[in-house]
């Protein structure tokens, strides 16, 4: 354990290293405020990504931890109590000052502050609601803070960290009891279940006005998220994902964030060696996107795949598609929005543009192409004025055309 | 001679608006107005411009708010065909009042495709600015100045998103398409170009060990970087200097900790498992507290 006293810059990039490993990043869906009246810093809208780095994240809060030391012994976590990494800890004036010393710079939306569990529970998570009560109330900040809320804390912080902050996150860390109690043998499931469930109670709660119009203390009007490692145990996509739909639907989760299980330094000699694929992360994303902006049901996507992993070829709308084939072509000019939301190609935004103009105008193929919308995918998958799919809809091995042709091995 | 204006490329449409009504009420088609930019390179074929007159009772031009909102947004873009576009829109959408809604119409959907870049290029900025700061604080106010290159001509839009938010500094923002500049009062936008300025802060080299820090070598996905931050952006940005080093030493620190042997546990993991084994025989359901800490010292003595 080193001694030596570090330097802020020495402990920023220990605390940071140690927080990356959480994929939350949005600084949305707070609702809009600004510092026009108040006269401070800091303003909250659609939320803005400052900077982006080579491994393909965004930048928006200052995402730190408060201390990486911690009595916990998570087996995939780079700060469980057996690591060997070097431990520090920022005070909560330090925190407050890069938060705004870098919020002035316009490097970042706000603060993401978690933390490793040191003495306890409550002590951890009042040290952490500090930072937010006087972020707020002594400097005046208006920018976005997220907090990474500690299972076990007392009802009362809860409720201030609530008042403060604009997102409260637990993560569940494992899609599977069984892999959490293998991996985080101090963390049990039940109680991260217990604290969501308050927590949707809290938020559900801020958003009532008593009979006279008296609204509720504030409490997290961004909602809560939460983040699932993906590949270091067993589980399947389609664990994953109806643990996902149990979320979302019984805890009223903004986000569940998948994090593919990413080497770390010293790690656990329990995790598995090789990290998954990037891309089955990015499945999951894609089948959680149609879940939460098209209408489709978890158990939907992964119904076709015996294997209960989504299809790493093609993604999971289109391989929908293709496992439905009796539901389609479909009209471009009379289906309803439902199905044109379910055509490979076709994404929010294009299908409510197209929804606007079939209105005055009768739509051809050609026209999507104005809309940016790539003719190959949705051609098997329409009729539009003036064309038909004919045979190509009835094609045996559609998925020919759409899976990426295999490429050589270059030999040097 | 020829109808038509010679307009300047800060041009807003409050400023286009009169203009083009004048035309309208005219009964200028189209193709009779020629919307010329003053910065435009000038051919042998240019003719002088005149103005047409108004008749009296023409009726005046009626626009939805969403195709009002459409030609607003477009008058911010640099491309010198902008005015013609939004003309010819104004026009044709006197006979088809809901124009602005058919997204495969060409005339709108070049349009959209312009709005989308003056959003883009607007977001851009509010995300890639970085002020510096300057100077030391006069009268409790301290300074900042900031230097970006937009494409458009986005500056009086994007002035609220700053004076909203970095209200209790004052700050200037200098581009070569004009200047911001707040005070705690009012915003100023001035459309005299400037020179970039050498500016420095100390705090960009923390910002740089953030950036490195929070940046993950098992993970390398560079595409998705350049298409969020292309790299026209990166010759402002303290951090994106930093990536090519980044990238170099991301394989090496990736082979490191694969090879890496497991290594004994610190020895206060040892005492904590003690004494959560010892406190799980006292009381059987309760989180076990860590040995007693100082909690006002630095790390320098963990547990």
């Amino acid at each position: 354990m080193n001694i030596m006293k570090q330097s802020l810059s020495d402990r920023l990039a220990l605390l940071s290293d140690a927080a990356k490993y959480d994929a939350s990043c949005s600084s949305s869906g707070a609702g809009k405020r600004d510092s026009a009246a108040t006269k401070g810093l800091g303003s909250v809208s659609n939320g803005i990504c400052h900077a982006f780095t080579p491994d393909g994240r965004c930048i928006s809060l200052l995402k730190i931890l408060l201390t990486n030391f911690c009595i916990y012994d998570c087996a995939y976590c780079i700060n469980r109590s057996s690591s060997n990494v070097p431990r520090a800890r920022f005070t909560a004036d330090e925190v407050i000052w890069l938060t705004l010393e870098f919020y002035r710079r316009n490097y970042i939306e706000g603060l993401f502050l978690s933390s490793g569990i040191i003495r306890s529970s409550d002590d951890t998570m009042s040290q952490m609601v500090r930072v937010a009560r006087e972020l707020r109330q002594t400097h005046k900040f208006r920018g976005y803070i997220h907090l990474k809320t500690i299972p076990n804390a007392s009802p009362a912080l809860l409720a201030e960290a609530g008042l403060y902050a604009d997102r409260l996150s637990i993560n569940v860390e494992m899609p599977t009891e069984r892999g959490l109690a293998d991996y985080a043998p101090q963390k049990h499931a039940s109680e991260i279940r217990q604290s969501m469930g308050k927590m949707r109670t809290h938020i559900e709660a801020a958003k009532d006005r008593t009979l006279t119009g008296r609204k509720a203390p504030r409490f997290a009007p961004g909602g809560q998220s939460t983040q699932m490692i993906v590949g270091a145990d067993q589980a399947t996509d389609q664990d994953i994902l109806s643990s996902s739909s149990s979320l979302y639907t019984g805890y009223r989760l903004r986000r569940v964030y998948y994090s593919a299980f990413s080497p770390i330094p010293d790690a656990s000699a329990i995790l598995p060696i090789k990290a998954p694929p990037l891309l089955r992360e990015h499945r999951l994303y894609q089948a959680d996107w149609l879940f939460r902006f098209y209408g489709f049901q978890f158990s939907e996507i992964t119904a076709a795949r015996p294997d209960g992993m989504l299809d790493l070829e093609l993604d999971p709308k289109l391989a929908w598609a293709l496992a439905n084939r009796a539901m389609f072509p479909i009209d471009l000019n009379r289906a309803p929005k439902e199905m044109l939301l379910r055509v490979p190609g076709l994404g929010v935004r294009s299908v409510q543009a197209i929804l606007a103009a079939r209105r005055h105008r009768q739509l051809r193929l050609e026209d999507l192409a104005l809309l940016k919308i790539s003719l190959r995918k949705v051609k098997p998958f329409l009729y539009a004025t003036g064309w038909s799919p004919g045979r190509l809809a009835e094609r045996q091995n559609l998925r020919q055309l759409f899976v990426p042709q295999p490429q050589q091995l270059a030999l040097f | 001679m020829a109808y038509g204006f010679i307009l300047d490329d800060h041009t807003s449409f409050s400023a286009w608006r009169p203009l083009a009504r004048q035309c309208f009420m005219a009964g200028c088609a189209p193709e009779d107005i020629e919307w010329r930019c003053a910065s435009a390179e000038t051919t042998l074929f240019d003719t002088p411009l005149i103005a047409p007159t108004e008749k009296p009772d023409a009726p005046s031009p009626v626009l939805r708010s969403k195709c009002l909102a459409l030609l607003r947004s477009i008058l911010r873009h640099a491309d010198q065909t902008r005015f013609a576009l939004a003309y010819r829109i104004l026009w044709r959408a006197q006979m088809e009042p809901a124009l602005a809604s058919i997204a495969t119409d060409p005339d709108i959907a070049r349009a959209i495709h312009m709005h989308r870049q003056v959003r883009e290029d607007t977001h851009k900025m509010t995300a890639y600015v970085r002020f510096r700061e300057h100077g030391s604080p006069q009268a409790g106010r301290r300074s900042f100045y900031a230097w970006f290159e937009p494409d458009h001509y986005i500056l009086p839009g994007v002035a609220p998103f700053f004076s909203k938010r970095f209200v209790d500094m004052d700050w200037v923002i200098l581009t070569p398409k004009g200047s911001l500049a707040w005070n705690g009062d009012t915003c100023a936008f001035s459309p005299t170009p400037c020179a970039k300025p050498k500016l420095s802060d100390d705090v960009d080299q923390l910002w740089q060990t953030y950036y490195v820090s929070t940046f993950n070598p098992a993970r390398i996905k560079t595409k998705a970087m350049l298409s969020e931050m292309p790299r026209k952006y990166w010759k402002n940005l303290p951090e994106t200097q930093l990536i090519p080093q980044m990238l170099a030493n991301a394989s090496a620190r990736v082979a490191a900790m694969a090879a890496q042997q497991p290594r004994p546990a610190p020895a206060f993991h040892h005492k904590l498992q003690q004494r959560r084994a010892s406190a799980a025989t006292a009381t059987a359901s309760q989180t076990p507290e860590a040995p007693e800490q100082d909690t006002s010292c630095t790390p320098q003595k963990p547990f």
